[in-house]
């Protein structure tokens, strides 16, 4: 597997498993507190910061732990864990690409939430799942290409 | 799976007269990744121009001996 498929996975895997963390902590609040009052600015920090610090982490481990794997099947290769190409770079422009056209979607949308004046929880949760639906919606692409070609 | 581009290669044929060249020596000396050359073998990437005739320098025949492309 190509070290940016790894990478793509680690990223994937981080955004959808924080977005659902976000979801989770504060979708119980939705049904006894006024949405003006619910406290989504903690679990949306930390979000954002976990995001950030958890695919950084992931990506370094799944270097390492490919450079070592790469050593052990062919002493030597492990340099070569981190190359990337004309193929790599192609594919990540396709999937920054979705990524950008679901984020800006998700603008629209927050703009218009924006216009009907709904509470600021409802603007800010758009923001942010936006940015995250657009980073799951870049890496699936990404991963499709890798899998099925292009 | 339905075949992501037309182009057919002989590159897996052309590697073993190549005296058994492996995917990664070929990707180190046309300075791709070893999965970019299964990729191009298995038909699911079309390379650049620029790669396919390193390729075909690296396994010293011309770029037609590689790489062809149906009529039709």
């Amino acid at each position: 597997m190509p070290f940016e498929e790894k990478t793509t996975w680690v990223s994937v895997a981080v955004g959808s498993v924080v977005a659902a963390a976000y979801v989770a902590a504060v979708l119980p609040q939705l049904g006894d507190t006024p949405t003006a009052d619910i406290a989504y600015q903690r679990p949306l920090v930390i979000a954002a910061i976990a995001t950030i610090v958890l695919t950084v982490i992931g990506s370094i481990v799944m270097a390492v732990a490919s450079a070592i794997g790469a050593e052990i099947r062919q002493p030597g290769s492990g340099e070569d864990v981190g190359r990337t190409d004309e193929r790599d770079a192609l594919i990540s422009r396709r999937g920054d690409v979705v990524g950008y056209y679901v984020a800006s979607a998700g603008a629209l949308l927050a703009l218009v939430i924006t216009m009907l004046e709904l509470d600021y929880f409802w603007i800010a949760s758009t923001l942010y799942l936006s940015f995250a639906v657009a980073g799951l919606a870049s890496g699936l692409v990404k991963l499709r290409a890798y899998r099925r070609g292009f | 799976m339905v075949r992501p581009t037309r182009v057919t290669n002989r590159i897996r044929a052309l590697r073993f007269a190549a005296g058994e060249m492996t995917q990664a020596e070929l990707a180190d000396r046309v300075g791709t990744t070893r999965q970019t050359i299964i990729a191009i073998e298995q038909g699911r990437y079309s390379p650049s121009l620029e790669v396919a005739f390193r390729i075909a320098h690296a396994l010293g025949v011309s770029l037609d001996e590689v790489f062809a492309y149906p009529e039709q």
